[in-house]
């Protein structure tokens, strides 16, 4: 049925053309491969340009073979396997510029385009971002156009022709795209297994919390998770978004229980109910925040005996969950003799002068309340610091802190308070979290961003129970009033969180709101939303009614574009003149003299005639009342008709 | 028995009808549309690309597969459209001898507003060319035919095809112009020389043209003698004429059939008469030809030399 012969040898233009394609495709993944596999990859393409520059021959395929093997040994070394998301990303990428040294006809250039194609998915696994998804929508333009060039068999370039035609194509595919996103029925649950590193990196807090861990994630503009609440927002400094709690000290480092035990108690008297909802941006780790303090576990989740809310399976991807709290409680439980214990533990040689600080400041405080409060006003009245870049410590961190450099971020305050309550006899622990955060007042959602990461002290008072008590807030109250940027003398000022003025302050509030709609409305869009997408239109949310109309709504559009497409083909030329030229070119041509694309009729008109002397007096004359028509302005009123009458009479 | 089937299927599939005369526009029903090779490695990598977003629910996956998904089906679209409605004109094909090759002139016309383009045109399942046609404008190309046998030569079924703009598709279209191009004997290699002319048949005098009388004017072919060309009318501007006189030339030669040896057959006999008859034309004597049932009166010129050439060629063409 094919046609053989036609010619398979690919064109220059072609080749810039792939080459292109397939920098664009593969330029985000430069960051994210080991540095010998990008500089083999551009040592590869460069190698093919100079081939086709030079017209060398292309290299023997046992070459290309051993470059393969040395790639796949070194992916194998860097990754110690080959199988992987990063290690196969990696291979595939070296395996297209591979391709690109042996392409020599039309059959391994539309492998390459369809590799770019696949290419583009892998981008989507590391992210799904607004700009990613520009940017590739730039790549899968460029791709295509390539693929329209493929099949113009002419010498001459068409770039403009090939992206404009790719635009359309593309433009025209957007409704039945919809159609399929929205309507093609989604699984629950994967086809296969995950690959291992197939998850999220680690982000934001860990579980363990050492001087500089929580000040690292200052410069991070990264969002942790997104609040919206039913009804109003409680004030900035009541939001304590409760994460990781610490029980156990070794005198520099505080470090969470692993395995912890779930609630087994209730509030004895809880006020203030809020309800909210927290979306969670994917941190590989498997605690969720909800405000001081969580009223009952979210569904698929844990509440603590120490009210952590732990999820059932790291948090790999964006994750959405209701949650209520009481801003006012009483969790006056009698701790166990266990937690008694370890809230009261100390290491023996750790941090002396603190616990000689403690002792004494303990015997001159009436109570365990006044105690507490004297520690505070130690830290409000005697010249410590809050900041972001505090001194190095070294050895016994809490007494250098205390006694010498004075200067802190709310962990070194956390975790000093902490360490003054437990020398001096009152169980406390650490709790971690966020603590604020910043209010879309265009979207009415809170943000809050790593670099709203906190630390407080929590302590067990006889009358009272757990009771927080932020130091921080002592040392600074403008950081739990508002915020963290309010807070930092004017020379530390962050880069962006810092800036203050109103129209940026517009467009970050613009620019997050788009984000949240994106990831809720696109990224987000799974089994349930569709299901639930279904119910709202009053339609069944079954499989075979989802089917059924998405099928009728692409016949829909596809039928719809045929008739835009075909409709417009059978379009005679608008004008009678141009009519009448292109029956006269027409017969001309049925007799040898075809009109040139480029030609312009006088030039036609006498090559028409050298080759047809018997003609000439009518060739001339037609030509004539054409061009005078055309691009005359002495046009006479007969013109037209004569036209037509002249074409009609003409006899080849 | 299959082979007569499938070829009965075909014709009544692709309505193939023989040949047509005028011009033959591709409508919608004679434009037939597959997904080409390509276009099924295509779904395939599709398929495997929903795969990979399913697994690791991956939206913008999705949201990939189905764009490239519509725009594999609006492919189906572009390339049946690049191929219909274009017209297919027929048009002349000088003569040549069994041996040589037939150039069939084709033209085809975009009546339409969008440049199609890589327009493939094949023989026999070979391909001959890809063109590229402006909106409203027309390419006219040969299509080379081998001439293998006397008598008239169809260059038969052309298919236009078309895998522009994604090759996902492969559009065709066939199309069978009745234009044809007369295929004359092959000129003999070798041949015995011309029969001897009879000198002044009539008159027993040998009267240079001179001396004849002037009979009117006539085009000019090339192959008049100069001598017999009308200067003076040339000068006043103007075609070039010969001037024409009555009364037998220098020589007056009679190429039969009869002279030929029935040794050679019918074909080696034709194939000698060609033979002859381009030597008589080459050396400007005036020349008839006797054929069975027929003969073509005494004339000079390349028109005698065609005329006579045809009659050769279409010889017996209706057994």
């Amino acid at each position: 049925m094919k046609p053989a012969g036609a010619p398979q040898a690919l064109l220059p233009r072609q080749l810039w053309w792939l080459i292109a394609a397939l920098l664009l495709v593969s330029a985000p993944h430069a960051a994210r491969l080991p540095h010998w596999t990008t500089l083999l990859a551009l040592a590869l393409i460069a190698w093919r340009t100079h081939i086709a520059r030079a017209q060398l021959r292309l290299p023997p395929k046992w070459m290309l073979m051993i470059i393969a093997a040395v790639a796949m040994g070194g992916t194998y070394l860097q990754y110690g396997r080959i199988l992987g998301r990063d290690s196969g990303l990696a291979l595939l990428v070296i395996m297209l510029c591979l391709k690109l040294l042996e392409l020599a006809a039309l059959r391994d250039a539309m492998v390459l385009v369809f590799l770019c194609y696949f290419l583009v998915v892998t981008n989507f696994l590391y992210s799904q971002e607004i700009l990613t998804a520009v940017y590739m929508l730039g790549a899968v333009w460029v791709i295509t156009a390539a693929l329209i060039g493929l099949q113009m068999r002419g010498l001459h370039p068409a770039h403009r022709e090939q992206m404009r035609g790719a635009a359309i194509m593309l433009l025209q595919a957007l409704p039945l795209m919809c159609v399929l996103f929205m309507l093609f029925p989604r699984l629950s649950a994967p086809l296969w297994g995950l690959p291992q590193d197939a998850r999220a990196t680690a982000t934001g807090l860990s579980d363990t919390m050492a001087p500089g861990t929580v000040s690292n994630l200052l410069l991070s503009d990264a969002v942790a998770f997104r609040v919206d609440f039913d009804g109003q927002m409680p004030p900035l400094n009541r939001l304590y978004w409760r994460g990781p709690v610490m029980w156990d000290f070794d005198g520099r480092t505080w470090s969470a229980v692993r395995g912890a035990a779930p609630a087994r108690r209730e509030l004895s008297a809880a006020l203030t109910p809020v309800t909210y909802t927290v979306t969670i941006e994917p941190h590989a780790r498997r605690w969720l925040f909800a405000l001081d303090l969580p009223a009952r576990a979210a569904p698929r989740a844990l509440l603590t005996n120490d009210f952590q809310l732990l999820s059932q399976t790291p948090v790999t991807s964006r994750l959405r969950y209701s949650m209520t709290s009481y801003l006012s409680y009483r969790d006056d439980a009698e701790p166990t003799p266990n937690e008694l214990r370890r809230a009261l533990a100390l290491p023996d040689d750790a941090n002396p002068r603190a616990a000689e600080l403690a002792r004494t400041m303990r015997k001159a405080a009436a109570d365990e309340r006044a105690y507490a409060r004297a520690v505070l006003n130690m830290f409000r009245n005697q010249n410590y610091y809050y900041t972001t870049t505090p001194p190095a410590l070294d050895h016994d961190p809490v007494d250098e802190f205390l006694f010498s450099t004075r200067a802190g971020f709310c962990e070194h305050y956390a975790s000093a308070f902490a360490v003054l309550m437990r020398a001096a006899g009152i169980p406390a622990r650490i709790v971690t979290g966020y603590q604020g955060g910043e209010f879309n007042t265009i979207g009415n959602y809170l943000i809050v961003r790593q670099a709203d990461a906190h630390a407080w002290v929590e302590i067990w008072l006889r009358d009272a129970g757990w009771t927080r008590i932020d130091p921080t807030g002592a040392v600074s109250p403008l950081r739990v009033e508002a915020g963290v940027a309010a807070a930092l003398p004017q020379l530390e000022l962050l880069p962006l969180l810092g800036a203050n003025y109103a129209w940026l302050q517009q467009v970050r509030m613009t620019w997050d709101l788009m984000q949240n709609s994106w990831h809720q409305t696109v990224i987000g869009y799974a089994q349930d939303q569709q299901r639930s997408l279904m119910r709202r239109v009053g339609m069944q949310d079954t499989w075979a009614t989802m089917v059924t109309l998405m099928s009728v709504a692409a016949a829909a559009i596809v039928g719809l574009l045929a008739l835009l497409l075909l409709h417009r083909l059978n379009a005679k030329p608008a004008d009678a003149a141009l009519a009448a030229y292109m029956r006269f070119c027409a017969r001309l041509a049925r007799r040898g003299i075809a009109r040139a694309p480029s030609e312009g009729p006088t030039a036609f008109g006498e090559r028409a005639c050298a080759a047809r002397p018997d003609l000439a007096h009518a060739i001339r004359n037609i030509s004539g009342i054409y061009v005078r028509l055309r691009y005359g302005s002495r046009a006479e009123t007969q013109d037209a008709e004569r036209l037509q009458r002249a074409v009609r009479d003409f006899r080849t | 028995m299959y082979a007569a089937l499938r070829h009965s299927l075909a014709h009544w599939l692709f309505r193939l009808r023989g040949p047509e005369s005028g011009r033959i526009v591709l409508v919608q029903r004679r434009v037939f549309i597959l997904p080409s090779r390509y276009g099924i490695a295509y779904a395939g990598v599709l398929l495997l690309m929903l795969a990979g977003s399913a697994n690791y629910n991956i939206a913008l996956g999705f949201a990939l597969t189905f764009l490239l998904t519509a725009l594999g089906f609006n492919s189906l679209l572009y390339t049946y459209r690049n191929l219909a409605q274009l017209a297919v004109i027929g048009g002349r094909a000088q003569p040549v001898h069994a041996g040589g090759t037939a150039h069939f002139s084709l033209t085809i016309e975009n009546p339409g507003a969008v440049t199609r383009y890589g327009i493939g045109i094949a023989r026999d399942g070979v391909h001959l060319a890809y063109v590229d046609i402006p909106a409203s404008n027309a390419v006219t190309i040969a299509i080379a035919v081998p001439a293998l046998r006397r008598g008239v030569l169809l260059p038969g079924r052309l298919t236009l095809y078309t895998r522009y703009p994604l090759g996902l598709c492969y559009a065709w279209a066939y199309v069978e112009p009745k234009i044809h191009c007369l295929v004359y004997p092959k000129a003999e290699a070798g041949a015995p020389p011309l029969p001897p002319a009879a000198n002044g048949t009539q008159h027993g005098a040998a009267p240079g043209p001179e001396q004849d009388d002037f009979s009117g004017l006539r085009a000019y072919h090339p192959g008049d003698a100069p001598r017999r060309i009308a200067w003076k009318a040339a000068a006043r501007g103007g075609e070039l004429l010969t001037k024409q006189f009555s009364g037998a030339s220098a020589s007056e030669l009679w190429i039969d059939w009869a002279h030929t040896p029935q040794a050679l057959g019918v074909e080696g006999r034709l194939s000698r008469l060609a033979r002859w008859i381009v030597d008589a034309q080459a050396s400007g004597q005036r020349f008839g030809l006797r054929l069975p049932g027929g003969s073509i009166a005494l004339a000079t010129g390349s028109a005698q030399r065609e005329r006579c050439l045809e009659a050769l060629a279409l010889f017996e063409a209706a057994r």
